[in-house]
């Protein structure tokens, strides 16, 4: 079946949502849902109390910023695209266009929200 | 143009078989890396604001424990995204040397290889003591 350019585009976006999230996400969830709130309390020793001050100099950073703003937007257009398709594989047959709404439209608002925060920070 | 043949399906179908559910399982790790990505942005948004409401934010997930249980459940989640990405990698692109194939777990070791050092430099950045 041929594919139209804006498909393409979308499967590319996958593709390189698919490889940021390997790579990047776990250890995003490790260091500002567990490391982060862990080490502040004092409860794991063996991990410094790290300073506001430092933490928003990484952030902000020109790699900071960019590797942030990759490891937001692309994995959502990742994980768009997987919803979009498995919702159909769930039985959820109509409606593609909704679905579809609000996967990839969900994908850009959080790409232009997380843009917006990540370098105005 | 006809209307495609839809087969009735029961929704339950992947729990049929030992591969369908693993399958089902990489699926539902979109859920879990799109909620964390959501989280990225509140945990920025409450930078933005100053180091007190940023303290606010940890010491609310530091009282409700539960928010780092679930972000444990993201972590392993998020990590069999990584392994069955890495796997698949191999079906997808065949890298030639001359006229000889390289071998696909070149590719995925060299992807497991970045993969560990980008979690250990970001994680050293963010708590090595100076």
């Amino acid at each position: 079946m041929a594919k139209s350019t804006g498909e393409t585009v979308l499967w590319s976006l996958f593709a390189a949502g698919g490889v940021v999230a390997a790579l990047l996400i776990p250890v995003l969830i490790f260091i500002t849902g567990i490391a982060l709130p862990f080490s502040d309390s004092g409860m794991l020793p063996s991990l410094e109390r790290v300073t506001f001050g430092r933490l928003h100099d990484l952030a902000t950073s020109l790699l900071g910023r960019l590797v942030l703003f990759a490891a937001i937007s692309l994995p959502l257009f990742h994980c768009a695209n997987r919803l979009f398709h498995t919702t159909k594989d769930l039985g959820l047959h109509g409606a593609r266009g909704l679905v579809g709404f609000i996967c990839y439209g969900g994908a850009i608002l959080g790409t232009v929200v997380g843009g917006w925060l990540v370098f105005t920070l | 143009m006809p209307k495609p043949y839809i087969r009735k399906m029961p929704a339950t179908w992947w729990l049929r078989k030992r591969a369908y559910f693993w399958f089902m399982m990489r699926e539902l790790s979109a859920v879990f890396v799109a909620g964390y990505c959501v989280m990225l942005m509140v945990f920025l948004w409450s930078m933005k604001q100053g180091v007190s409401r940023y303290e606010d934010l940890l010491g609310w997930m530091q009282g409700h424990i539960w928010t780092i249980g679930v972000h444990f459940i993201a972590l392993v989640f998020a990590a069999y995204h990584s392994i069955t990405w890495f796997n698949l990698l191999p079906k997808v692109i065949v890298l030639r040397q001359g006229e000889e194939k390289v071998p696909g777990i070149y590719l995925v070791s060299a992807h497991y290889v970045a993969w560990f050092v980008i979690s250990a430099v970001l994680i050293c950045l963010v708590f090595k003591s100076h």
